[in-house]
């Protein structure tokens, strides 16, 4: 196997643990934009800036995976 | 209401897309006879280019030519892209001031004096030419200037109508743009930097949301060739580093408390967190900068390699789906345009917030 | 890698451009947008502020004015209590006066009665007492002359002392 196929699945790694990480995100925001409606706003904002830290890591990841290439 | 415009607008936007990506490729598979190359059509797009290219007819390019400006060690040289004559494998070689000069991949080199064609080593890297400084204005350069005019179109419209009206009633043109503004204050500096210091940063970040998402939309309209410059790391380096120098230069003492010695823990964890306060420092615009770049790419490196499923399968029974995945991508890219926008702008004020946080 | 490497050309112009855009849109645009906004925001606050002002003052006008209405019904009350209890006082002076007046005036007219029903009784005595010596020297007189005529004095003189 190549290195950059080494780094494509280092990639895809990145990606998979993010998109967990994003959908507890999602879940427990929508859980809570559920229980309590009223602040659903603030809930958002922060559900969107908690995603885009995670989704930070895994663009690490592919950064990383283009650098090798 | 700005949804319903959205809407509008996103549908116009798709249907052209849609037409003008397979258009796009199908047009470089005729005109080559050789195996149609996914990965180099969609590189050759997300990336920069010499020339705005328009179209294929009869195996002939149309291009708006545009400058390009290189400082050598002789000075300035300039001239048309067009000169190339559509060229971008360093076979034709523009002769200016003395010099040598070819496109490779979009990207110009110079030849080294005396040498008349360029030579290749095993990773096709040339080894007989060099990279000049490059000031040219190229198509992203382009497309950004037709940004910048839009957007001044837009907003000094919209604050001529304030002067005129005396009464400060939004109309016309302005009462779409104050919603997006007061967004920005409302929902974007004023919890993230606080109410009382928010002001001196308000130009900054409506600034850098209108110009992130209005490129993020033009990469996404297809006549102008889906110049990718929101996914140009270019462009977020660019508008990272502001952000950077803003957030460094703003900093109170508070701020570099928290950096260099952090309050409130004991002393070898003080001493533990420096190293890695240091480093947040510089990873927090770097990953601004890679967030929006990867993300704006990503999109249109997912519709392009949809849309090249159909010439790789050679039939046109995947287009259907190929089309409607597209579409889907598409309805998608059009709210990451406006999501990505956000989301620079949001962290932005986020790190200008930390930086002039007093002490609690 | 490639794609990850920010060429030059592109981030100098990016600068620029950005630096100009910012310095015009900031000047010509957010300025005037955010001040006509902050404007319309002060304008309404300082409405709602004298609004709520003027209802507050309302207010207090109308509790000064119940305030005011109170007093003057208390006072009234007041003044009624006064004057009704100076009617009852008045009323139960001049009973007690016409009372002890009523009295004294009985007293006097007793001790009146008394004196004249002394008086009386004395000279009825006194009267008595004459007409019985009469009564005995006529009597006296008489008996020694008639008998009849002795019987017939007694006679009248029971019949006169009757009449008296």
């Amino acid at each position: 196997m190549t290195i950059t196929g080494i780094a494509a699945i280092g990639a895809g790694l990145a990606a998979i643990g993010a998109g967990m990480g994003i959908g507890r995100i999602g879940g427990s925001a929508m859980d809570a934009m559920a229980r309590q409606p009223e602040i659903q706003g603030k809930i958002q904002t922060s559900a969107l800036i908690l995603a885009a830290f995670v989704e930070a890591v895994a663009l690490f990841g592919v950064v990383a995976a283009l650098i090798v290439k | 209401m700005t949804f319903y415009t959205f809407k509008r607008v996103a549908f116009t936007l798709l249907f052209l897309s849609v037409f003008s990506f397979s258009f796009a490729s199908n047009s470089k598979d005729s005109d080559s006879e050789k195996e149609f190359d996914a990965k180099e059509m969609i590189m050759h797009h997300v990336k920069d280019a010499y020339g705005m290219h328009l179209f294929d007819y009869n195996g002939h390019s149309y291009s708006i030519p545009l400058p390009i400006i290189l400082y050598t060690d002789k000075g300035l040289t300039t001239f048309m892209s067009s000169e190339f004559h559509h060229d971008y494998n360093g076979e034709v070689i523009v002769e200016k001031n003395g010099q040598r000069f070819v496109n490779i991949h979009e990207k110009i080199y110079k030849l080294n004096d005396g040498e008349t064609a360029v030579t290749y080593d095993a990773e096709h890297h040339p080894t007989n030419a060099e990279r000049p400084w490059d000031f040219s204005i190229t198509r992203n350069v382009f497309m950004m200037w037709v940004s910048v005019v839009v957007l001044l179109l837009i907003f000094l419209t919209a604050a001529r109508r304030y002067k005129k009206s005396g009464d400060y009633v939004p109309k016309g043109i302005a009462s779409f743009v104050e919603p997006l503004v007061v967004f920005v204050r409302d929902e974007i500096a004023k919890p993230m930097i606080g109410e009382h210091k928010y002001k001196r940063f308000m130009p900054y970040l409506l600034t850098v949301f209108f110009f992130i998402w209005i490129n993020n939309i033009f990469g996404l309209i297809p006549f102008f060739n889906g110049a990718n410059l929101s996914g140009n790391i270019a462009f977020t380096f660019a508008l990272a580093l502001c952000t950077f120098l803003i957030t460094t230069f703003s900093g109170n003492k508070n701020y570099w408390k928290h950096i260099f010695w952090m309050p409130g823990v004991p002393v070898p964890m003080k001493i533990f967190l420096m190293p890695i306060e240091i480093v947040g420092m510089f990873v927090k615009p770097i990953s601004l900068m890679i967030r929006l770049f990867a993300n704006i790419t990503a999109g249109h490196i997912i519709i392009l390699a949809l849309m090249s499923l159909i010439f790789i399968f050679q039939t046109i029974a995947v287009a259907p789906v190929s089309v409607g995945f597209a579409l889907f991508i598409g309805i998608i890219e059009i709210v990451v345009t406006a999501i990505q926008a956000y989301i620079f702008t949001v962290l932005s004020a986020l790190y200008f917030g930390m930086a002039v946080e007093d002490a609690h | 890698m490639e794609l990850i490497k920010p060429g030059f050309g592109l981030v100098f112009w990016s600068l620029v451009t950005f630096a100009i855009l910012l310095f015009i849109l900031r000047k010509f645009a957010w300025k005037p947008i955010l001040g006509a906004v902050e404007d319309r925001e002060e304008g309404i606050r300082t409405a709602l502020a004298s609004a709520e002002s003027a209802r507050k003052e309302m207010e207090n006008l109308k509790a000064d004015n119940e305030r005011i209405l109170q007093e003057a019904r208390n006072e009234r009350e007041a003044m009624l209590k006064d004057a009704r209890d100076m009617k009852n006082k008045i009323i139960s002076d001049a009973k007690e006066e016409a009372q002890t007046q009523a009295s004294k005036m009985i007293e006097q007219a007793q001790a009146a009665i008394e004196s004249e029903k002394k008086a009386a009784m004395a000279e009825l005595k006194s009267h008595v007492a004459g007409l019985s010596i009469d009564i005995a020297e006529k009597v006296v007189r008489e008996e020694l002359s008639n008998k009849d005529k002795q019987l017939k004095l007694v006679e009248n003189m029971l019949g006169e002392a009757t009449l008296n």
